[in-house]
């Protein structure tokens, strides 16, 4: 259908057609989250990759950054509409960290510092398409972007890439995390523009 | 689903910040804190779409008041606070958000803090404790850069006026009325400590506002011994036209 605004002629610029559709571009880094920040000290900062019952493998932070690393630059699309472009981030990918755990597992469920939570299927962190970020444009990761380390999902919305990321449950079956369960799509692709959950 | 709005009334708040009373078709209702997508479509068709949060109480009726703060380099708030007109129609989707919200069947303290145009939200919660004639003890803090960025002015005085109703205590970052007794400043552990509801009550607490004021605020909230499961915020950042 669509109503025509009168008066209204908006902006237009090239790199719109770079966007997902309902995006617009911004060059600063806007922060969206549902509480304070948590502040977590490096030396109790640890990582796990469990099964619902068990730890599979257990990271401090020097043995995190024992891990092979790698830089991507990539795009951010975040719900609230905006759109960042060409990012560049350091972190370890999750292909590294999944490794050695032989799993049947379909689904995992990111937990946060400061208890956030965001569920993804398992192939959605696996082909080099997530990564546990911790540098972000050549400087430690801020606190208010998610530091020490975050997860980092470019091909989602960004309310899947946690901040403050603590560990990765994985799940024989789906379970919705925090915004999952208030309201936003389970899976939150910005090009099919996924946003709330009822969008196909 | 995008449903059909018609402006019936604009008022302006300030100078740079007006609210609208759109009657939607078909409204489906909605809690106080939540917001909703506004789209805009040029004759082209090309459209843009931002979140404003709702003002307005959760009401019978199918109408919903949003207050825009017209940001200098916007693409959409400009035309909301200054070209719009009664009688036009625009399109909204929502409404939006389960987790900054207040619902009526709270009891317990509520402590809100809003920097600039964050009051928004936390106005459709105080209107909404009035319209469910709630008795749950409410306190505002307001941070404003001057008097003349205050919003919702005489509906504010007349709750600080009313023992019954919500206290509201007002904080200038630049300019102060005449012998107000604060320096112009940020809101500080001082301030949060002679106003706010102490931890010891366990509110809880809306922060909303931009980006820096809220994780001020929060580390205020949380050093005055605030658990942290009990501050829920919403930001926006320079560039977010949500209000």
């Amino acid at each position: 259908m669509g109503i025509i605004s009168r008066g209204f002629s908006g902006r237009r610029s090239a790199e719109n057609a770079k966007m997902p559709p309902g995006q617009y571009l911004t060059t600063d880094f806007p922060v969206l989250s549902a509480g304070p920040t948590p502040h977590v000290p490096l030396q109790k900062w640890e990582f796990t990759i469990d099964d619902g019952s068990k730890v599979l493998k257990r990271w401090d932070w020097k043995s995190f950054c024992d891990l092979r690393s790698e830089t991507v630059t990539v795009d951010l699309h975040c719900v609230t509409r905006w759109s960042k472009l060409s990012t560049t981030w350091e972190g370890v990918s999750l292909d590294t960290m999944l490794s050695d755990i032989k799993t049947y597992a379909s689904y995992a469920l990111a937990h946060s510092y400061g208890d956030y939570s965001t569920n993804l299927p398992l192939d959605d962190l696996r082909d080099g398409k997530a990564w546990i970020a911790f540098r972000f444009d050549g400087k430690d990761l801020a606190p208010e972007h998610g530091g020490p380390a975050r997860l980092l999902v470019p091909h989602l919305y960004l309310w899947k890439s946690a901040k403050w990321v603590r560990s990765i449950t994985l799940m024989p079956q789906d379970k919705p995390g925090f915004w999952e369960g208030l309201g936003y799509h389970n899976y939150g692709d910005p090009w099919r523009e996924q946003r709330y959950s009822g969008d196909e | 689903m995008w449903r059909v709005a018609t402006v019936v009334t604009l008022h302006d708040e300030t100078a740079t910040a007006r609210t609208i009373t759109l009657e939607v078709q078909d409204w489906p209702g909605h809690v106080a804190g939540q917001h909703v997508d506004v789209r805009l479509t040029a004759s082209d068709r090309y459209s843009a779409v931002r979140s404003y949060s709702i003002a307005s109480a959760p009401n019978s009726r199918s109408r919903i008041e949003l207050t825009v703060e017209r940001l200098p380099n916007g693409e959409v708030s400009p035309y909301l606070t200054q070209e719009v007109a009664i009688g036009d129609r625009l399109e909204v989707r929502g409404p939006v958000g389960g987790w900054f919200v207040w619902r009526a069947e709270q009891t317990e303290p509520i402590q809100l803090v809003a920097g600039g145009s964050g009051i928004v939200p936390l106005m459709a919660m105080i209107r909404s404790r009035a319209a469910a004639v709630s008795t749950a003890p409410f306190r505002l803090l307001y941070s404003v850069r001057d008097p003349g960025a205050i919003f919702y002015r005489d509906e504010l005085r007349a709750l600080s006026d009313n023992r019954d109703s919500a206290s509201v205590t007002f904080a200038y970052t630049r300019t102060i009325p005449r012998d107000w007794p604060r320096p112009p400043g940020r809101i500080d552990a001082t301030l949060v400590a002679e106003t706010a509801w102490p931890s010891v009550i366990v509110p809880t607490c809306y922060v909303c506002g931009p980006t820096s004021f809220v994780e001020s605020v929060t580390n205020l909230l949380s050093a005055s011994g605030n658990q942290r499961e009990k501050i829920k915020t919403e930001r926006f950042g320079s560039t977010g036209e949500h209000t």
